[in-house]
Order: C-alpha cells, then structure tokens, then sequence
C-alpha cells in the first residue's frame, strides 16, 4: 500500500514539533542554568504540593459542576426538534469562538465589590456580597468558560441513543427514573468521560482565570508556570512544573478512561 | 419534566450569554467604566476604525488562522489516509503520539514549543529574531493538525472501499482515484477539519502568549497585554463586532447545512450506502 | 552602504526636528516613509499616546522622521529582563530601570549608545548623568524619573497617613493593592523593618518576606498598572504605586491623594537602552534623541505624570504639572528616598524564590484541601473498581455467549 506514504509530512512533524518538544522539556527539567545535570528542580516540586492539589481539587470540582449543569442542558437538546438542535449547537459554539479573555473579563465586572451585581444588590440597600476573589469565584470561572466543552460531547452522545431503546425500555415497565439510570445514563457514558476530561485539562492548567477571579491564596499551576517563563526567569523550574503537570494530567486520564467500554474512538467536536 | 430540563437550559444559556451582554453594552457605553452605563454612544467604534494597530492585528490573528487552518488540513488530510493504511499496531501508535496535543494542557503544549525553539536559537547561535510569524505558524499548525486527523479519519472509515477499488479497476492512478473519489467521500470531514483548525486558531491565546514575537503579534496575545492596564472601550467594540460577525457565519453555516440535509433525504441514494 | 544612507538621512531629519521644533511648534510635514520599522518595548501606560487630545509621541515621530514604531509594552522590569533572556526577540529601544539597567549592563546585554546621535542629550540635566548604574555614561539615556508612595482613597482612609504601615492596616483587609513584582514589593516591607533596601543580607531578605506573608492576607491583589482601574473605581482604597501614576489616577477620581512614607521610600530613573542585537540601532538612537528633546519630553510628561530629567521641557508642560510637588519633591522629601542598585545573582535568584513562595502559600486551607482530595480519590478508585468489576462480568457473559 503506497498511501501509507501520504503520512509522511505528518510523522516528520511529529516528531520534531510533538515528540521533540516534550524531550526539551525534559532535558530543561533535568538541568540547572548552567546546563549540568540535577535532580533539584524535581526534588523542588515538592514545595508545590499544595499548589498542585489545589489546581486538581478547584478543576474535578468545576468539572463536575459541568456535568451536573450540562447534562439536563444536552439531554434537552437532544429531545429537542431538528431546527432547535441546530440553533442551541450554534449558541453553544458561539461563546467558545469569543476571547475568553475579555469574557472573563465581563465576569469580573459583574463580580466585583463595585462590579454590576454588588452596586445593584447596593441600590436596593444589600452590603456587597464577597464574589469575587476566591476559591469559588475561580471555580465558577472555570465553568464559565469550559461548560460548552461538556455539553458538547455530552449532546453527540445523546443525539446518537436510539429512541426506540427509551420507549422500548418504557414497555418493558421502565419508570422514568429506571429508564434513565438503565438506559440512557449508560449510554452517555463514553460522553460524560469526554467531556469531563476536556473540562478538567484546560481548567487544571489556567493561570488566566485565577488570576483574574482569584485571591491573593489561589495560586495555580498555570500561574507558577507562566512566572517562571514569564517573570522569574527560570525556565528549568517551569520545564520541570510542566513536566509534573502532564505526569499529573495523563494519570487523571488514564484514571477516567477506565470508565470507558471501548477505547476505540473518543468523541470529538469542536 | 420536559419543562424542568428547558429551565435548566434557559439558565444555562442565560449564565453564558451574560458575560457577553456585558460587553456588548460595554461597547455602546460612554463611561469607561465597565460596571456603569453612562449613555450610549458609538464613540468607541470611531475609536476602533481609527486604531491602525488593532486592526493590524485582527489582519494578523486572520492570516494566521487561514494559513495554519490550510496547512495543518493538507498535511492532516494525507495523514489521515496514511493512518488509516497502516497496520494497526503502527497506526494505534502515531494516534496516541498524535493525541498528545489534545490530551496535554495547552500551557505545556506552549512552554515545550517554546522551550524548543529557544534550544534551536542556542544551537545555531541565534538568539536574535528567531520567535516570529513561522514559531507562531508551527505552533498553530501542530496544535490544528490532531483536529483535522480526528475528523477526516471517521470518515474515511465510513468510506465504502469498494469506491476506490473501482476507480482503480476502471484505471484510475492512485493519487486519480484520490482526486476523483475519495476526497469527495471524504470532504465533509476535511471542511469541519478545516473550520475546526480555523476557529481554534483564530482564538488560540494560551500557546500563542509563548511564542509569538514582536514582529507577529495576534489579537488575543495583544487582548492580554491590555487587560494587563486599565481597557480601552474600543477593544469592546471590537468585541461586539465579531461576536456579530461570528453569529451571522454560524447562520449562514446552519443554512446551508440544513438545505444541504433537505435536498440530500430528497435524493435516493442508488448503492443504498448508508 | 544602504544603511549609512539611511543613517544620514535619519539623522538629519532629526536634527532638523530638535532645531526647528523649537522655532516653530507648528507640525512639518511628513518624512516619507524610510521603509524602517523598529520595535520599542516599553512599559505599559508609559508613553503619551494621543488620549485625551495630548500628544500622539510614536505618531508624531513617525511624521518627523518616516520610520515606523511597533510598540509593546511589558508590566514590570523583571518581565523585559525575562523576555529578553529568552532570546528569540530583537528589540531596538527599551526603557529599564536603573537597578536593571545595571543587571543588563553586567550581562553584556546593552549595546553601547552612539552619542553623537543623539544630540538631545545636551539637555538632559547634569544631575542625571553619572549615574551610578551606568558610571561611563554609556548604554543608557534617562527617560523619566520618578518616586514610589502610597496612594489611597481619602473617602475610606479618614486616619493620617504617614507610614507604610497603612500596607498592613487591618481595618483595610481586602482593600490593599500590593506591588507584583519582587524588587518593589520586598522594597516597602524593608523600609518598614528599617533594612536597605539594597541588602544582600539573607537573613534580612528572609524577614521582609515574612512581612510580605503577614500582609498577604489583607491584601486584595497583586497588581501592576490594573491598580488604575482599581483604585478609579474605588475597588480597593489602599496601595503602594508610582507618583506619576498616582497624578493620572487623581484626575480621574478627586478622592485619592498621595504621600511620601516617613520611613523612606523608592526613588527611580526609567532609562533608554538599546538591547544587543537591535536590528536597526541608527534607527533607535533617532527614537531616543527624538524622546530627549524637550518639547517632546514636556508634552508626553505632561500627559504621564511622571518627572522630566530635562529642566527646559518644564517650558512645555502645564504649569501645574510643572511645579507638582509630587511629581517633584523638594530636597528635604527627597532626602528620605533610595535607589536600586543591582544584586548579585545569587541574591537575585534567592528574592524569586522567596517572593514565589510569599505568593504561593495558602493559609490554612491546605488541609482541608488535602483531605477533599483524598476523598474524591477514594471516590474515583471506587467507582473504578466497580466499574472493572461490572466489566468483567459482563465479559464472562459475553464469552458463555
């Protein structure tokens, strides 16, 4: 077969842009600023314990909020009717295609002491309420900006159950409850572990949100990264934060895809 | 029920489209202040058409975004054909390297192009100049490319062989039967490949912030820069107008998809595929 | 040989500039085009930049001499330094503080000012040459200068301000903007121990970062130029800022006012530079030469807020911003200042270290995040393991199948 061939610009590619990479990573992380071999920049992730756990804990619990707010959200869509399945899709694309920058932005502004919501509480004679700079607030960012990622892969799944399966399970003297915990619970599964996963990644690594909705004790991975690449000269540090990070990332996947029945093909969508 | 799960999904909506009504109206508002309406005024656009620079860079983030999103359906179109010719070992192999992308956060994904093309710069002595338009078009490349495979890759799998075969019987050249058949088989997959790698360059910030450089700066590195300082009304606007532009290609988009749909279930499909 | 042609013609369109702009204010037309672009890495909000009707300075240097500015701004000196060391990057002119300016000096990353190019030197005042960071008058060019103080909101803070100590005021927690970037913020914690502020001392670098962790939990956020919108909006009512910013915000918000700590306070010369390997340095020297003459100097301070280290751009600027007795401070104020001077590396890399761990500490929540996740573990594993065991039976039915 020569169109194995075909393949070729993309295996070169690779390998220098994919592969590559991640080996300067790990030389950066192995050695000090002088290019000598230490273990001291790995040895010093332990400081950082808190801060890892910190990210991890913030990101699974915004995750699962996700789910718990997406689900109802793409099983409606999914019963819904062509024309309105096409239009909620295009309204749940649509933000993710938008800066999440400034959109976290609007979020801080509505969050503020004297944000949108606090000088409207103050007209009606509320003392401001403390919503912004804290363990919550960078949660509720995260959501924010992660939820259509799982109600994306959550309504592909759902699209796909047959109907016949909900009603036959309705004949076979299903209650509504039996019929989604036996039926459709299920079948979704292989979305829900989708799109978990693709709200924890990005929400386990962001220094932007944190940042922006944080306190002065919400330190992320992602916030020490970027110093170190961005402020604190210190790119061995960072290669061996990074190196943690995607150590720590991979597991929690390898954990999750356990869930999964067949690792044959993962759902993607935008 | 029914009702119970259209609630939850009007608050959903709701919680995401609020954020952008806020800077929606923050664009129109003739305060600098975010979080106060001081009367409406277009005078943030004047702002915007009258600043070379940001248009400058929205020129950029687009060239950008067509460049790559071309490049990375090219090289990830013949991929995925590639791939899919493979045995599997081999071919479950360059998946899982080809899923690195997709699984590692971004910020790694950055701080290891980055890392690498600072190595590269120490290697050849070159430590002027070297972060510019082409780390920027790498970078956007490789992290548009795992996109592209993922959705050309089903379709090809859906793909009747026999198709092919056929247009090679019939004495068509490989790289003929390619051009003739396949890609027609599997277009649907190359265009949403296409608008995919599009889209996601167009919004990249996080491996964007790692490596661009002077020369090349794109929208949203040059968004994070300013939200560093107190914003100018003028980036709202310019908010507002894409948010538009964007709803407006999502329409025409749908159009055309579901009119395509119509006319397809009004077609009978000879071969019975599918 | 292209470029010494073009050198000439830069140059004589700048002198021609600094001769006739102060004959006739009235602008000349436009240089054509050199086809030369050059990049100037600045601090953000430091440079007039047409707001407000005050002087477009990047614009107004390109109508004078045809040479494009691209311009990006950074938030603090160790973020030019970072960027810098990188590598990767060529920038023309940048604008570094003394103790960085120092550093860079040092680290054989400047490249020598030609002097005879930049003719708007003359007027820089002698009190700014010689300086200290630069003792041979080589790589750098002042800029501005200015002073670190406190600026607060006299609608919140009715007590009299004299002190630091507002920086660890309780009655203001949550309400406190505190520098973020090591030198500056180490710098208020050692004036309010009394150590030097340029100490080498790790002992004493060790307590001003125990001050900054006892203050960390009043403080609202670490910030750099988001303090303007800050302290506008009345979101915080407390902070630690540059004089010059401090005049920006007071127009904005009649509320704030400034003050000079008893226990001493920063005070610094923003400097001009070219970085080693600068693509188009004749091009950067008309840039410098073009900020250094004293009309542009005094409009563009005049918008900044910041002070002119050339007494004769005084002539164009608002009297009252001339004559500020902030952004000028008289001998005996200024007598309670220092500055920067550069430290060794070693101390430099201890200050990181200890400012990441200042900022990376949570406060006794640690635990019960410890202990959150270790029950979501045990969840996850939970679930694990009945799902492979669900799995399994449902495979051995599959195989009986």
């Amino acid at each position: 077969m020569r169109n194995k061939l075909a393949a070729a610009p993309y295996l070169l590619w690779m390998f220098i842009f994919i592969l590559a990479p991640l080996a300067v990573v790990a030389y950066f992380a192995f050695t000090d600023r002088s290019g000598a071999f230490t273990l001291s920049n790995l040895a010093s992730l332990q400081n950082y314990t808190p801060i890892f756990v910190t990210s991890v804990v913030l990101a699974l619990i915004a995750a699962l909020i996700c789910l718990i707010i997406a689900y109802p959200v793409a099983y409606f869509m999914a019963l819904a009717d062509p024309f309105i399945q096409r239009l909620l899709m295009m309204l749940v694309m649509l933000p993710m295609c938008m800066s999440f920058l400034l959109r976290t932005m609007a979020l801080v502004a509505l969050l503020d002491d004297t944000g949108i919501i606090n000088s409207f509480l103050g007209n009606l004679g509320i003392a401001p309420l403390p919503l912004t700079r804290n363990n919550a607030a960078v949660v509720l960012g995260m959501v924010y900006n992660f939820l259509p990622y799982m109600i994306l892969p959550l309504y592909t799944v759902m699209e796909k159950i047959d109907p016949r399966l909900i009603e036959a399970a309705q004949d076979l003297g299903c209650d509504s409850r039996q019929t989604f915990t036996k039926v459709i619970l299920p079948l979704s599964k292989s979305g829900i572990i989708s799109g978990f996963t693709m709200v924890f990644v990005p929400a386990v690594s962001t220094f932007y949100i944190s940042n922006k909705l944080g306190g002065t004790s919400t330190v992320l991975i992602g916030d020490v990264i970027e110093s170190q690449f961005k402020t604190a000269y210190n790119p061995n540090l960072g290669a061996a934060m990074a190196l943690g990070l995607m150590v720590l990332v991979l597991l929690c996947i390898f954990l999750m895809n356990h869930f999964t029945d067949d690792d044959d093909e993962e759902v993607i969508t935008l | 029920m029914r009702r119970t799960l259209k609630l939850c999904t009007i608050l959903t909506f709701a919680f995401l489209y609020i954020p952008i009504l806020v800077l929606v109206v923050a664009s129109f508002n003739a305060g600098h202040d975010i979080a106060q309406f001081q009367g409406f005024t277009l005078y943030n656009y004047g702002e915007l058409f009258e600043d070379k620079f940001l248009l400058l860079l929205l020129r950029n983030s687009f060239i950008m975004a067509i460049v790559s999103a071309v490049l990375a359906t090219a090289i990830g179109t013949l991929a995925a054909i590639g791939i899919q010719a493979m045995a599997p070992r081999v071919r479950s192999a360059v998946m899982s390297v080809t899923n690195i992308p997709l699984t590692n956060p971004d910020i790694v994904t950055g701080v290891s192009l980055a890392l690498l093309f600072s190595f590269v710069g120490l290697l050849l002595k070159r430590q002027d100049a070297m972060l510019g338009f082409a780390t920027l078009l790498i970078a956007h490349v490789t992290f548009n490319l795992p996109y592209v495979i993922l959705s050309v890759l089903p379709k090809l799998r859906q793909m009747d062989p026999s198709l092919r075969d056929a247009a090679l019987d019939l004495g068509c050249r490989p790289y003929q039967a390619f051009f003739k058949v396949t890609i027609f088989e599997i277009l649907p997959g190359i265009i949403s490949g296409f608008i995919m790698a599009f889209t996601m360059s167009l919004d990249d910030f996080v491996i964007s912030y790692f490596v661009y450089g002077p020369k090349f700066i794109t929208l949203p590195v040059e968004i994070y820069t300013q939200t560093k300082k107190p914003l100018h009304p003028k980036i709202y606007a310019l908010f507002t107008l894409m948010f538009f532009a964007m709803l407006l290609l999502m329409i025409i988009m749908n159009l055309l998809q579901s009119r395509d749909e119509k006319r397809r279930r009004n077609r009978i499909f000879p071969l019975g595929a599918r | 040989m292209k470029q010494s042609r073009f050198f000439t013609a830069v140059l004589a369109a700048a002198l021609m500039l600094s001769l006739t702009a102060p004959l006739a204010a009235a602008a000349p037309a436009a240089a054509p085009d050199t086809g030369v672009t050059i990049n100037v890495y600045n601090w953000g909000m430091y440079i007039s930049d047409g707001t407000d009707g005050y002087l477009d300075v990047n614009k107004a240097f390109t109508e004078a001499t045809g040479i494009k500015v691209n311009y990006m701004t950074y938030d603090s000196n160790e973020t030019l330094y970072t960027k810098l060391k990188t590598g990767g990057v060529s920038y023309d002119v940048i604008i570094p503080s003394d103790y960085m300016v120092a550093r860079l000096i040092e680290e054989d990353m400047l490249e020598p000012i030609n002097f005879n190019n930049v003719p708007n030197y003359q007027y820089i005042d002698q009190s700014f040459r010689d300086q200290a960071y630069d003792p041979d008058n080589a790589y750098s060019i002042p800029y501005t200068w200015g002073t670190v103080g406190l600026i607060y909101n006299t609608k919140y803070v009715e007590k009299p301000v004299t002190s630091w100590d507002l920086m660890w005021d309780e009655d203001y927690a949550g309400k406190i903007l505190m520098f973020d970037n090591p030198r500056d913020a180490f710098a208020i914690a050692q004036f309010r121990l009394g150590h030097s502020i340029n100490t080498e001392d790790a002992a004493d670098l060790q307590a001003a970062a125990d001050e900054l962790t006892t203050q960390k939990p009043l403080v609202q956020q670490y910030v750099m130029d988001q303090i303007f919108d800050k302290m506008q909006r009345e979101e915080a009512y407390v902070g630690a800022y540059y004089a010059g910013d401090y005049l920006m915000m007071a127009e904005e918000n009649e509320n704030l006012a400034f003050c000079f700590p008893e226990e001493g306070f920063n005070v610094f010369i923003d400097a001009l530079c070219i970085p080693k390997g600068a693509a188009n340095k004749d091009a950067a020297e008309a840039y410098i030469n073009f900020l250094c003459s004293p009309e542009i100097s005094g409009q563009n301070l005049d918008y900044l807020g910041y002070s002119t280290p050339i007494s004769e751009a005084k002539a164009y600027m608002d009297p009252e911003m001339a004559t500020s007795d902030i952004a000028y401070p008289d001998a005996e104020t200024l007598s309670r200042a220092q500055s920067f001077t550069n430290l060794s590396p070693d101390t430099l890399q201890d200050m990181d270290s200890l400012w990441l761990s200042v900022k990376a500490t949570g406060e006794g929540n640690t635990l019960l995040f410890v202990g959150v996740g270790l029950a979501l573990v045990l969840v996850v594993v939970l679930v694990v393991a009945n799902q492979t065991k669900k799995k399994k039976m449902s495979a051995r039915k599959g195989n009986k199948k």
